[in-house]
């Protein structure tokens, strides 16, 4: 019982904040007089989202689209990479600087590069997607990998495991809270992605639709956008969150040890 | 110092061939089950080079408990790497059965201070690892993981003690009861030959105690052969058939002595004076190895 009292404490603090953080925000242009071309209150954009919604599902149902293959993309290319970096010294150190080299460049400037490859549209948005949230996984895959126990590491090799039989039943399962760490971060990053991908050279997506807003001044329904974008990355992260809980319960036993 | 200060190839006294009476030993006496020849280690290169293991023979028979004791950083783990093919020589050779090491194929057992046990699996399957490896189990291992397996598997926990504690991760579970895990771990799969290297360290006293008197049953029962890394003089005086003493880096084997006390051998006989004699002789042969800093009483008997 005291468990399920906390959790709603805690909840209830988080869901108490929210809310404030939107009276305060309406309450502030109503007293200051702010115009709703410059910062629109929660209640206008609320109304705006309704008002639009047969507009605005298609751009939001092709951002989540494109971010998600791209996503999925990433994770395939990140575990990939970070088997392999993890599983070699030699890899590591080789691959390392390269990797923080790419990281490095603002994904917004290889959006161009992609549309002059693949032309405006859905492929630049899902690469971007996927370029940006490749390096978060690489890096944790690999970090979860590379620091196996060595003892572990002996007593296995004593058994005469093999490589992929040490990869399979130790190094993999144990970067699996490393990896549901970075997909939180990965999932959130993809949304950036995309949506710069489709702000710049896109004619559909929930970018896109806010570039078209501005353009004319309905800045309800900009912000609008940024709810949506907002909504579909709480609800992402949420999601693997739920999932991580499930797969790697073992690596948070605080959590559990309540009997 | 009446013992001779010399690396000996030891020859099994009348205690030992007695224990092994009751195994058919597949390698005749002639012929060690471990030998090093004129092995030594050294890591790194250039002026960073280390000499962690000197020009070192040793024997070891096959059903032989022989404990390694020394001054940390003597190269008794090196020795350990060695024998589980986890290290190559610098010079010299290891056998294992007459042969060159990894030529014949043995099961190994390993356990180290840290349990590493994982924690994502039951202590049951964490205790059946070793047979999702090994051959030749690993190709029955999904037909008998619900069967045979796991029934070796509860069997051996419940011998150490943990009867009922499979169904339990590792993090539910003290630090002596991880310790009786791993050891279940190093064994389910009937190794030819344990390495521990100080599997007890890390525990209070009372609990390593009563993990010695489990080694011993368990050794007892199977008669494997065990080579073990210890820092504590009565741990290895209580278990071992042999004891060897280790000189300071770079390691080499000053002193190589049986241990004929009857088994099953009981705590308080650790407390008798034949056992505390042994123990100070130990004892001053590694302050002397060390170089001599502690208060050696010299000639402890």
């Amino acid at each position: 019982m005291d468990g399920i009292l906390d959790l709603v404490r805690r909840k209830s603090a988080s869901i108490a904040l929210i809310i404030g953080v939107f009276v305060v925000w309406e309450l502030a242009c109503l007293v200051g007089g702010i115009s709703d071309i410059v910062l629109p209150r929660p209640s206008q954009i609320i109304a705006s989202l309704i008002e639009y919604w047969p507009a605005i599902q298609p751009h939001a149902a092709q951002t989540l689209f494109t971010t998600l293959v791209g996503f999925a993309i990433g994770v395939v290319i990140g575990i990939l990479f970070g088997v392999g970096i993890g599983s070699s010294r030699l890899a590591y150190d080789t691959a390392y600087p390269l990797l923080v080299g790419i990281s490095s460049i603002p994904k917004v400037a290889v959006v161009p590069i992609f549309v002059l490859w693949f032309g405006a549209g859905t492929v630049p948005a899902i690469l971007t997607a996927a370029i940006i949230s490749i390096f978060p996984i690489v890096v944790n895959v690999a970090t979860g990998i590379a620091t196996v126990e060595p003892e572990l590491e002996d007593v296995m090799k004593t058994l005469k495991a093999s490589k992929w039989d040490i990869l399979w039943n130790v190094s993999l399962p144990r970067s699996m809270p490393y990896f549901f760490a970075s997909l939180k971060v990965a999932v959130t990053l993809a949304f950036v992605g995309s949506v710069v991908a489709e702000t710049v050279a896109s004619n559909r997506g929930i970018g896109n639709m806010m570039m078209v807003a501005s353009s004319t001044f309905n800045v309800p329904l900009v912000f609008a956008g940024l709810f949506i974008l907002a909504g579909l990355g709480v609800g992402l992260y949420a999601l693997f969150s739920i999932a991580e809980s499930r797969v790697t319960g073992w690596a948070h036993r605080k959590d559990l040890a309540v009997t | 110092m009446t013992r001779a200060l010399a690396a000996v190839a030891a020859i099994p006294d009348d205690d030992m061939a007695a224990q092994k009476s009751g195994k058919s030993p597949r390698v005749s006496h002639a012929r060690p089950f471990i030998a090093f020849e004129k092995v030594s280690v050294r890591f790194g290169k250039g002026d960073k080079q280390v000499q962690a293991l000197a020009e070192t023979s040793l024997a070891i028979h096959e059903g032989d408990f022989v404990a390694l004791v020394g001054p940390s950083g003597c190269g008794k783990s090196t020795l350990l790497k060695l024998v589980g093919d986890l290290l190559k020589p610098s010079t010299g050779h290891v056998f294992v059965a007459g042969r060159e090491i990894g030529a014949t194929p043995i099961r190994i057992g390993m356990a180290y201070q840290n349990p590493t046990l994982l924690p994502w699996l039951t202590i049951r399957d964490n205790v059946m690892m070793p047979l999702k490896i090994v051959a030749p189990f690993r190709s029955q291992f999904r037909a008998k993981r619900r069967g045979e397996f796991r029934d070796r598997a509860d069997a051996l926990l419940a011998q150490v003690g943990l009867a009922g504690f499979g169904d339990k991760y590792p993090w539910q579970l003290s630090g002596g009861m991880m310790q009786r895990a791993n050891l279940c771990r190093a064994l389910v799969h009937e190794p030819d030959l344990l390495l521990l290297d100080e599997p007890f360290g890390a525990l209070d006293q009372f609990t390593r105690e009563e993990l010695w008197q489990i080694m011993q049953e368990l050794w007892m029962a199977k008669k494997t052969t065990v080579l073990l890394v210890t820092h504590d003089l009565r741990e290895a005086a209580f278990l071992a058939n042999r004891i060897c003493v280790m000189s300071a880096r770079p390691g080499r084997i000053l002193d190589d002595s049986p241990v004929d006390f009857a088994r099953p051998r009981s705590i308080d006989m650790t407390y008798e004076p034949d056992f505390v004699a042994l123990n100070q002789q130990l004892r001053s042969l590694i302050v002397a190895a060390r170089g001599g800093t502690g208060i050696v009483q010299a000639g402890g008997h």
